[in-house]
């Protein structure tokens, strides 16, 4: 017998657990010094009020799709992938040597390619780690973490020795060719004579993050290999039982899941700086972790989620302009909701179970 | 020790030996900061020790000791006492400690996830209360004098300086620490002798291997695991204290860079032992010390560029971890809540 319905669990509980994180991400405000209240409608008003800041928030969150698919593929296997940021940053390395190195006459060429670029780079990232952990046993959450300080480092030498421009001071690579660069969603929408989102990042690389979505509820709910990442996920000795071969899966689920934080690079490399700076991620690849959380490691929960972050996100950076709000506030929420929604969701789900069992047993008296 | 841990030991020595002999009083400088770069790896180590013996895994580790750093050089600032400082750096991650335990002990949360709400936590909190109360970006204000733990002589460093061997020994690199370096240097004795000499500490090692068993002598799983979470706190507070007001004149932005992890690192190099602990603590702070005085390790055959020196402990601990310098098994119920039998 379950203890309380599917959409309790699904829906209620991840929504208090937020609303509780929002209270306490309000007392912190008010601590400050600052208003709550003020605080959301700049927020709101500098994330939704127009298409400009709708403009970012897509930005943002097609970001965060990409890093939370990633840690939602790993965690059905159950793997703690943590090494979102570094596998997204290598990814931005397989884009900017696809795109400086071939000869890509259009950007319907360029996106394919440098999708395949990013993947590579950030599956090859989560190789290594998915090796240890299926075969030496080595915990794959430091490993994925200690990957995350290497790929900043080799980051660090490639774009300092390697890839500069000759001449130039900063550690970034040379601009991609101008036939390379992604038609923004504002391009799109003026072809469909609209006026949207002018001078903002948001590219057709959300169309591929809403794709990305579809294909990876289809690969985990509709295919074999997604049957055999998740009874693996559930029970190893069963897996292994049934005749799956838990080495295998491990590293093809965190290849998957390093390929999905890779392309994400395609976003905000390719898409929005045109060139690979360092640390390009900015921390999105930890975001994906309470992105997947938040969004119980289902595609659609992802897609939600990632909206609210890059709500968030976007609406943090207008707080930190308008107001003394440091953009850090946001860190803060960040970490609520995944203590909330992730660590703490006994606390929520417990008195629901009890209030939803003393309902049922009321109803059953009442008969 | 076995013959592998010998062996590493010996190399370690080696590099010290011929660092030594090649740069002489450079070399005994780069030992000195190695110590005083070893001391918050040591101090978390321990505290990570305590925790993970109970199985409670922590990754917070490094928020704690960042959020210790904040909280002490902040009331270090405001105060002028760095007693004062360290006891709030205490309290700082006490209180992280605290929410870590409600997660994984009382609510039998995921310890993962919490410690990366706790990292996350502490990163954010530290910044925006720094910009809140200071207005310096996330930093505090540059500690000088009381607000800061002192060097401090021990007798005779000056008398013994011209005996061969001990007495540079003895005056440059035992004398001359800060009082939180000798704090972090006697907790490997004491660690040692609370675990294995008395009765809390064999309950402690058992609530990690088997608690059901504790539970069944009649003694709180929660209770233990909860006092070990509070020491692995006292310990990452004094960790982050020393980064502050120790090593430090102060509190910046993300000052702990990464220790935290590197002291979990450690915690699987040593194998959850103290004393290995504090070897492998030192290789870890030598490493770092030697990136920060070579940033361009010229070899005479090859450079070593500085990103690699500075990636160096990532590396090693990924090599440790493959399991090439011997497996390391964790304690056996750790990462998993204790659910009593209903």
């Amino acid at each position: 017998m379950d203890k309380m319905p599917k959409w309790a669990d699904v829906i209620l509980t991840p929504l208090i657990s937020l609303i509780l994180a929002m209270g306490i991400s309000a007392l912190v405000i008010l601590a400050i010094g600052e208003s709550p209240w003020m605080a959301l409608k700049t927020m709101v008003e500098g994330a939704l009020g127009s298409s400009y800041g709708w403009g970012f928030t897509l930005y943002y969150a097609t970001n965060f799709i990409f890093t939370g698919l990633a840690v939602a593929v790993a965690y059905h296997a159950s793997l703690f992938n943590i090494g979102g940021e570094g596998q997204a940053a290598m990814g931005g390395l397989g884009v900017a040597l696809v795109l400086l190195y071939l000869p890509l006459p259009h950007w319907g060429l360029a996106l394919p390619a440098a999708m395949i670029g990013a993947a590579l780079f950030g599956a090859a990232w989560a190789f290594i780690p998915a090796l240890l952990q299926a075969k030496r046993g080595s915990h794959i959450v430091i490993t994925t973490i200690m990957f995350n300080f290497i790929a900043a480092a080799v980051l660090n030498y490639v774009l300092v020795n390697l890839l500069r421009p000759t001449g130039s001071m900063d550690p970034a690579t040379a601009r991609f060719p101008a036939e390379t660069n992604l038609p923004a969603l504002t391009d799109i929408a003026a072809g469909f004579g609209m006026v949207w989102g002018r001078n903002t990042p948001a590219n057709v690389t959300f169309l591929v993050a809403l794709a990305a979505c579809f294909l990876v509820w289809v690969l985990i709910w509709r295919t074999r290999l997604g049957y055999q990442i998740r009874a693996l996920g559930k029970s190893e000795p069963g897996a292994i039982y049934a005749g799956i071969n838990p080495v295998r899966i491990t590293i093809i689920a965190m290849m998957i899941s390093g390929g999905l934080a890779g392309m994400m690079a395609i976003n905000n490399v390719m898409g929005e700086a045109g060139r690979l700076v360092l640390n390009a991620v900015e921390g999105a690849g930890f975001i994906g972790i309470a992105v997947a959380l938040m969004g119980r490691n289902h595609p659609f929960g992802i897609l939600l989620a990632a909206l609210l972050f890059g709500f968030l996100y976007q609406g943090g950076g207008e707080l930190a302009l308008w107001t003394s709000i440091p953009r850090e506030l946001i860190v803060v929420i960040q970490a609520l909701v995944i203590l909330f929604t992730g660590a703490l969701d006994n606390m929520v789900r417990m008195p629901l179970e009890r209030a939803f069992l003393a309902m049922r047993r009321n109803r059953g008296a009442a008969k | 020790m076995n013959i592998r841990e010998s062996l590493i030991a010996f190399i370690v020595l080696g590099i010290c030996l011929i660092w030594a002999f090649a740069d002489g009083p450079a070399a005994q400088q780069g030992i000195g900061s190695a110590l005083r770069l070893m001391t918050p790896l040591l101090l978390a180590c321990l505290a990570g020790l305590y925790s993970e013996r109970a199985g409670v895994f922590d990754i917070g580790l490094e928020g704690k000791m960042l959020m210790a750093a904040f909280t002490a050089a902040s009331v270090a600032y405001i105060t002028g006492s760095a007693w004062l400082g360290l006891a709030a750096g205490i309290g700082g991650s006490l209180a992280l400690s605290l929410i870590h335990g409600l997660a994984s002990i009382t609510f039998m949360g995921n310890q993962l996830i919490s410690g990366v709400a706790i990292n996350f936590l502490a990163s954010g909190l530290t910044v925006l209360i720094g910009q809140n109360a200071f207005g310096l970006g996330g930093r505090t204000p540059s500690l000088t004098g009381a607000g800061r733990f002192q060097p401090i002589t021990l007798p005779f460093a000056a008398e013994l300086r011209e005996v061969p061997v001990l007495g540079p020994i003895y005056s440059g690199l035992i004398s001359g620490q800060t009082i939180l370096v000798y704090v972090a240097f006697a907790m490997v004795p004491i660690t040692w002798w609370v675990l294995f000499r008395t009765r809390f500490g064999l309950r402690l090692r058992a609530v990690g291997e088997n608690p059901a068993s504790v539970d069944t002598a009649g003694v709180s799983v929660t209770r233990l695991r909860y006092t070990a979470v509070a020491i692995c706190g006292i310990l990452c507070g004094i960790a982050g204290a020393y980064l502050a007001t120790g090593l430090s004149a102060g509190f910046v932005k993300e000052m702990t860079a990464g220790r935290g992890f590197i002291a979990l690192a450690a915690l699987i190099f040593a194998k959850w032992r103290p004393w290995q602990a504090l070897f492998a603590t030192f290789l870890f702070g030598l490493l770092e010390s030697i990136a920060n005085l070579y940033p361009n390790l010229d070899l005479g055959i090859i450079t070593v560029p500085s990103m690699f020196m500075n990636a160096l402990p990532y590396i090693l601990t990924v090599i440790i971890l493959a399991g090439f310098v011997g497996r390391a098994i964790p304690p056996r119920a750790g990462g998993q809540p204790y659910v009593k039998e209903r």
